[in-house]
């Protein structure tokens, strides 16, 4: 991936000023060295003061965390609390939404993604998104993977590329009789086993998903959720859940944000952030401790 | 009981007086509307088969494809028209397919709010714009344009194939005739195709979006396929409009008799013939005008029919989306 990072404007040092204080509270973890097992653990997304508006509502506060290379990052929190606002924010996916603005700043190893010169399509080529409602393209199952990288102009091997894919998304034994049908027959599992093929298709270095087993049943979201635990091996993962036993059970480190008043307004606040387990098992912010054990939310 | 009893003879009042009489009133008018609908096409279509009875009876099926024209031998063909109506559609469809479709697009998936708001309500207007004013505007504007410049440009620059021969000097021709349509169906493809484009799930363009594909790339894998088959129903209803025009064709297209590959020449169409003779028919004309107006009338109505049958797969394609 580094070899292509030049691609990426707006080059610049990593600022590493990382704001502990939020709302005149420490926000337990973040920046914090000493929390990582491993410290020579490679950062992927330096997110640093990033606050987005809509129009002149706020939707996500002051947000400073970083993201670590082949790790489930989960974030939880609960409904409005600008989870999903913040993971789009990563890919830039919120760009078309009128009167977005961003502040602070997103770095993406290094690169500022909201630097005036960063192509959002590059971006994007880099860092995949699965969605929370299946949304295959009326087309092919094959097609659907073939799309982008076609796309991408990388049409050498593309069947090998797409049954790599379709096997990595853990879907190939269950289509690769039936490749040429449309991909609105599958199951909704099955489809959203099929939107991460498509994504990882094209070698993304991360993958966003969003709610992606909110949609399913049981059996497709523990499908989906062991396919995370495969993935992280080769990709970098952050996923948004509103369910907390499922970031329990896939995340290596676990974002929780909630509503605080900022003003007269309520925001979208990152109140904890820290490595999955500690995160559950010993909350350093009461609030944290409320949530996750079902005082509100 | 007795409250029960009052609700159920208030029940029954609703039910057997007020609502019923209106529901039935309603009823009535609507489907009388329906009926003299269906009658009326019935009729239309019995008087112009009636009226080009003798016409078909002396000549058959030969009089689509002879082309002359003379009341004064008594010998009518409808070659001509047939040739001059569907080669300016067919002008007018090159232009405005791809015209209105980017124009669609454009207002559709990149225009801002603001600009769409603005520009969008344009574009109909120009569908609103009776065709007796844009045949006006073609003859006072778009004539002498194309006769100075357009034609001798196309003439001197691709002179060696036959459709752009040399141009007349008055600019009253079929090629005239077709710009005009163009102007005529653009709208309607455009606002059309933009409805559809507006009506692309969100899931879908985000959807590959994130997958790192540009604009283009969204707009041709995601937009376009899904909405095919709608954009083919909005081509196929503005191929209607430009086969019928009549008054617009008629200021533009010059008169001219005879076929010919020289789209520079004056020539003349179904619709507008038909207009201009019926005013003052001679010798044995009036039958062969009807029998013109049954071959324009056919062809309607194959166009209708086919539009309707994209239109309706295009709508079982939407709903299989789970």
């Amino acid at each position: 991936m580094s070899a292509h990072g030049g691609e990426l404007a707006g080059e610049r040092a990593p600022e590493v000023a990382a704001r502990l204080r939020l709302h005149g509270q420490p926000v337990a973890g973040a920046g914090d060295r000493r929390l990582d097992a491993e410290p020579a653990r490679e950062t992927v997304f330096e997110i640093r003061d990033v606050a987005v508006h809509y129009g002149s509502s706020q939707a996500l506060g002051w947000t400073t965390l970083d993201i670590h290379r082949h790790e489930v990052t989960a974030v939880i929190g609960p409904s409005g609390c600008g989870k999903s606002t913040f993971l789009r924010s990563l890919n830039r996916m919120n760009d078309t939404i009128p009167n977005f603005r961003l502040e602070g700043e997103v770095l993406y190893r290094g690169h500022d993604l909201y630097a005036p010169a960063t192509n959002r399509v590059e971006v994007r080529r880099r860092i995949g998104m699965v969605f929370q409602k299946p949304n295959p393209f009326p087309k092919s199952i094959y097609d659907n993977v073939a799309w982008a990288p076609r796309n991408l102009g990388m049409r050498a091997g593309l069947d090998e590329r797409v049954e790599r894919a379709l096997r990595h998304a853990a879907l190939w034994d269950e289509v690769k009789d039936r490749l040429k049908q449309s991909a609105l027959g599958l199951s909704g599992g099955q489809q959203q086993r099929l939107c991460i093929a498509r994504a990882i298709a094209i070698e993304p270095d991360v993958l966003l998903l969003d709610e992606p087993a909110s949609a399913l049943d049981p059996i497709a979201t523990a499908s989906i959720e062991e396919l995370m635990h495969t993935l992280k091996h080769r990709y970098t993962l952050v996923i948004v859940t509103h369910n907390m036993q499922q970031a329990a059970r896939v995340a290596d480190r676990t974002a929780f944000f909630a509503l605080d008043l900022s003003g007269s307004q309520r925001v979208g606040t990152l109140i904890e952030y820290a490595p999955t387990r500690t995160l559950f098992t010993n909350p350093s912010d009461p609030r944290t401790r409320d949530y996750i054990t079902g005082q509100f939310g | 009981m007795s409250s029960i009893g009052s609700i159920g003879s208030r029940l029954r009042d609703r039910a057997g007086a007020h609502s019923s009489l209106g529901d039935r009133v309603m009823y009535a008018l609507c489907a009388t509307g329906g009926l003299i609908a269906a009658a009326v096409i019935a009729e239309m279509i019995y008087q112009v088969v009636h009226g080009a009875g003798p016409a078909i009876s002396r000549d058959g099926l030969a009089f689509v494809l002879h082309s002359r024209w003379n009341p004064f031998f008594n010998r009518f063909g409808g070659g001509q028209g047939l040739y001059g109506t569907l080669v300016s559609s067919a002008i007018a469809l090159v232009l405005a397919t791809p015209l209105g479709i980017s124009i669609g697009l454009y207002l559709g998936v990149m225009a801002s709010p603001r600009v769409r708001a603005v520009v969008g309500p344009l574009v109909e207007m120009l569908a609103a714009v009776p065709s007796v004013i844009v045949g006006f505007w073609g003859v006072i504007v778009l004539a002498p344009f194309v006769a100075h410049h357009v034609e001798p440009f196309l003439h001197g620059a691709l002179g060696f194939i036959p459709i752009f021969g040399t141009p007349q000097t008055t600019g009253l021709s079929l090629f005239t005739a077709g710009l005009t349509l163009t102007l005529m169906v653009l709208p309607i493809i455009a606002a059309l195709s933009r409805d559809l484009f507006l009506t692309v799930p969100r899931e879908l363009t985000d959807g590959a979006a994130a997958l790192g594909a540009t604009r283009w790339e969204v707009i041709r894998g995601v937009v376009l396929p899904t909405t095919a088959a709608g954009v083919a129903a909005a081509v196929v209803l503005g191929l209607g409009r430009a086969l019928g025009e009549a008054i617009a064709v008629l200021q533009v297209i010059g008169g001219g008799h005879g076929i010919s590959r020289n789209l520079f020449l004056p020539s003349d169409a179904l619709a507008p013939r038909i207009a201009q003779e019926f005013l003052s028919p001679e010798g044995q004309e009036i039958p062969a005008l009807f029998y013109l107006a049954l071959i324009l009338l056919v062809i309607e109505l194959v166009i209708s029919v086919v539009a309707r049958r994209i239109a309706g797969r295009f709508s079982v394609h939407r709903t299989v989306t789970t």
